[in-house]
């Protein structure tokens, strides 16, 4: 056989013999040594940070859920459910269309250009659609005090927090719908924003599903 | 206290950690690649192997070492991916078909990690942890392995001699990237990120029903995802998906892990050169151009100008609270000037200049302070081509490191530039020219443009990340973007390694009173100077038609 060809056919031995080895180190013995650590050490966090309401799971702090009404006869998109604080818009999230058995949830962004007209138009309807919903007799919400965050989608679609400054405009919405002095469930917001990490690192923010949670205990407990 | 002022608290603390690790991660990488000594379990894998790990190799022998072990690897990914359908812990995903197989072998092969797939609807675990994230793994080791190979081309003399591919590959694998990855992985999950292999699984939501999510080993993925400046992501969100980047602080983190090598390897540089004041120079024209664009980035972001980020306020689309601008903003930037490539927050939604800022950190090719390796060789090369354009300028024979730049040299580097630029331009022009693939675009006008110029300006410089409105999982973009990637990668290793053997053979050249200083300020301004001018004219018109006429609209 020619001498070039038999060179090659051993090279490419070589090449094959040092992927398979290098492929048993870190995709076989180091995945596996890091899952042994994370269960062991850290085995809540590893598995998704679950949290729980009333002895049942409902949910990760981590991923971000929608607080909807239940679809009517006819309707497309649901109604949010007034009751409960809002989380952000999730117009990038997709749905699973490669292997229907299950309902996966599919992380992602809108993708939407700053001078696309389909985002502009979303961004004025969430905008509309906040003062609305938020504005209850006596207390109107202005459109500058809507924040950049309750009408822009997130990266992920599943962001779990909202600003501060979000959920302190649903204060008097959530308040009203579920008989709540306004105070309180300020107060209630207040205990749940979360300031900078060490001060300076990312931004003020506040977990929806906690704080729906506490909520939840609060109008239990009320009465 | 500001979001803007908080933006740049989390730049300087970002500096400082980098600083911190310079020193110590340069000399020890250095130390890895001059060592004369094998680790026991480095032994095992050269009888594994069949190689001699002293064997001594010539350029050409070290090129096809390169070559034989990606052409594997590619060819591997490949299978791997169209076999999934029988593999165990697929989630009952079914094969991939083989134009996106081709791509995504082609794409992590190359440390591109391009993906025209979604994460958690396509990858099972044993391709998502034995086939990608492995080539996580060995193309960073590949490109520093390279990179390693061009700085002894600079320091040795009167030898062919590049050292040897296998050795390289096995200790940039064992002893940096899989310490280092095992640290962060460790790090990320006690932050929240998760490492598990359960299935697709139920979980209860506060209204009632239920979400449905994948488990996986996606921990260790994100460590080297960031550490080897890949990019690829376990969910289609990349780091912007809470359970790969769950809190600020894990996101400066991986900021971090993806900076941290390719600016060591200048110290490495300089120690093996047996000058660290070279290295110096080196690095201070890498972080003149990565502080420069974060420093941009952030105005633009901040100042969100585009109609849709005005009417809402503040440039929050695509981007995610627990980041807020700021973070997003400096992850932008050092995703595209490393050959990243994940995202936290979606470049296609930032600000129009903002867009192009991104764009522009992949047409400097990549080297400020660009990928593990790559990063380090393609600045050498501009570092070249700096001190021949200074020769003309005084009418003397340049001379680098103590090595004359003659005919043969200038004409490797002069190649190596024209390279990645000709894929990128050439391929755009046809995609836009051919009737159907501009179908493929979310956003129309200037928009349209600059996602396709985005997709192979993010492939042939091995980049990943996207202007993602744009379809890429197309016949035609998997095939073209594919072989973007794949020439973008080997093309420019030829004549590197071909000019590491020519540096190598020359005898040193004495240090007289006309050799230009490569040690100082005045270098380091002409170097970036030469990066700016040479990028500038070759992309210029492409920009005007795409993310320049956006932003000024």
């Amino acid at each position: 056989m020619n001498n070039s060809v038999m060179n090659t056919t051993r090279l490419l031995w070589a090449g094959l013999r040092a992927l398979l080895v290098l492929t048993l180190v870190t995709g076989v013995i180091y995945p596996l040594v890091i899952t042994g650590i994370a269960q062991g050490l850290f085995h809540d966090k590893a598995n998704g940070s679950e949290i729980k309401s009333d002895g049942k799971v409902v949910g990760s702090s981590l991923i971000g859920q929608s607080y909807n009404l239940p679809l009517k006869k006819g309707q497309e998109t649901p109604e949010p459910d007034l009751k409960w604080f809002q989380g952000r818009p999730a117009n990038g999230l997709g749905s699973n269309s490669v292997n229907t058995r299950y309902k996966l949830l599919l992380s992602g962004a809108t993708n939407l250009s700053a001078d696309s007209k389909d985002l502009i138009q979303q961004v004025k309807d969430a905008k509309a659609a906040v003062i609305k919903d938020n504005s209850v007799p006596g207390w109107t919400v202005r459109p500058s005090e809507v924040p950049a965050d309750a009408v822009t989608s997130s990266g992920s679609g599943l962001d779990p927090n909202i600003s501060p400054a979000y959920a302190e405009i649903q204060a008097h919405r959530v308040a009203t719908e579920n008989g709540l002095p306004v105070a309180r469930v300020e107060k209630l917001v207040k205990d749940h924003t979360q300031g900078r990490t060490l001060g300076f690192m990312g931004e003020p923010r506040v977990n929806v599903l906690e704080l729906n949670i506490a909520l939840k205990d609060l109008v239990a407990n009320r009465s | 206290m500001g979001p803007v002022l908080a933006g740049f608290l989390q730049l300087l603390a970002l500096i400082g950690a980098l600083a911190l690790a310079y020193v110590p991660l340069g000399n020890y990488m250095a130390k890895v690649f001059s060592a004369d000594k094998h680790w026991r379990v480095e032994m095992w894998v050269y009888r594994g192997i069949g190689a001699d790990p002293d064997a001594k190799m010539r350029w050409p022998a070290y090129l096809r070492g390169v070559l034989a072990f990606s052409a594997v690897g590619v060819l591997f990914l490949y299978l791997l991916q169209r076999i999934q359908g029988v593999l165990p812990g697929s989630f009952g995903f079914s094969s991939i078909e083989p134009a996106q197989a081709f791509n995504t072998a082609a794409s992590f092969v190359t440390n591109t990690n391009w993906q025209s797939y979604y994460g958690e609807q396509a990858m099972g675990h044993i391709v998502q942890t034995a086939g990608l994230a492995v080539q996580n793994f060995v193309s960073a080791a590949v490109g520093i392995a390279v990179a390693v190979a061009l700085v002894r081309g600079f320091a040795r003399s009167r030898t062919g001699e590049l050292g040897n591919f296998w050795a390289d590959l096995v200790r940039g694998t064992i002893r940096i990237l899989l310490p280092g990855a095992a640290i962060a992985a460790i790090v990320l999950v006690a932050c929240g990120a998760i490492q598990n292999f359960s299935g697709i699984h139920e979980v209860g939501q506060f209204m009632g029903g239920s979400q449905q999510w994948n488990g996986g080993a996606v921990a260790s993925q994100e460590a080297i995802k960031e550490f080897g400046t890949n990019g690829g992501g376990y969910f289609n969100a990349n780091s912007a998906h809470p359970f790969e980047n769950p809190t600020p602080f894990t996101n400066l983190f991986e900021i971090f892990l993806l900076l941290v090598i390719p600016f060591a390897l200048t110290r490495t540089f300089g120690v093996m050169v047996g000058s660290v004041k070279q290295g110096y120079a080196i690095l201070a024209a890498m972080c003149t151009i990565w502080l420069g664009f974060v420093v941009l980035m952030m105005w633009t972001e901040f100042a969100h100008h585009g109609p849709a980020l005005q009417a809402a306020g503040g440039a929050m689309e695509g981007k995610e609270v627990r980041f807020g601008v700021g973070s997003s903003s400096i992850f932008a930037v050092s995703t595209t000037l490393t050959s990243t490539g994940a995202v936290d927050s979606f470049h296609s939604s930032f600000t129009g200049l903002g867009g192009g800022i991104t764009m522009l950190g992949m047409m400097l090719g990549e080297i400020a302070p660009g990928g593990t390796g790559s990063g380090l060789y393609g600045m050498l090369i501009m570092a070249v081509i700096a001190v021949f354009i200074a020769g003309l300028m005084v009418g003397r024979t340049p001379e680098y490191l103590g090595k004359k730049i003659g005919s043969r040299e200038m004409k490797l580097a002069a190649i190596y530039i024209l390279i990645t630029p000709a894929l990128v331009l050439v391929f755009t022009a046809i995609s836009m020219a051919l009737p159907t693939p501009p179908h493929s675009m979310l956003n129309s006008g200037a928009h349209g443009f600059s996602e396709v110029l985005y997709a192979f300006t993010s492939a042939a410089n091995n980049n990943g990340s996207a202007f993602a409105g744009l379809n890429a999982n197309t016949d035609w973009f998997n095939t073209m973007t594919g072989s973007a990637m794949l020439l973008g990668r080997f093309l420019p290793m030829v004549f590197v390694l071909a000019l590491a053997g020519s540096l190598a053979e020359q005898k040193p050249v004495p240090v007289t009173a006309g050799t230009l200083r490569t040690d100082k300020p005045l270098y380091a301004g002409l170097l970036v100077g030469t990066i700016v001018v040479i990028t500038g004219l070759t992309y210029f018109p492409a920009l005007a038609l795409g993310p320049l006429a956006e932003g000024l609209a």
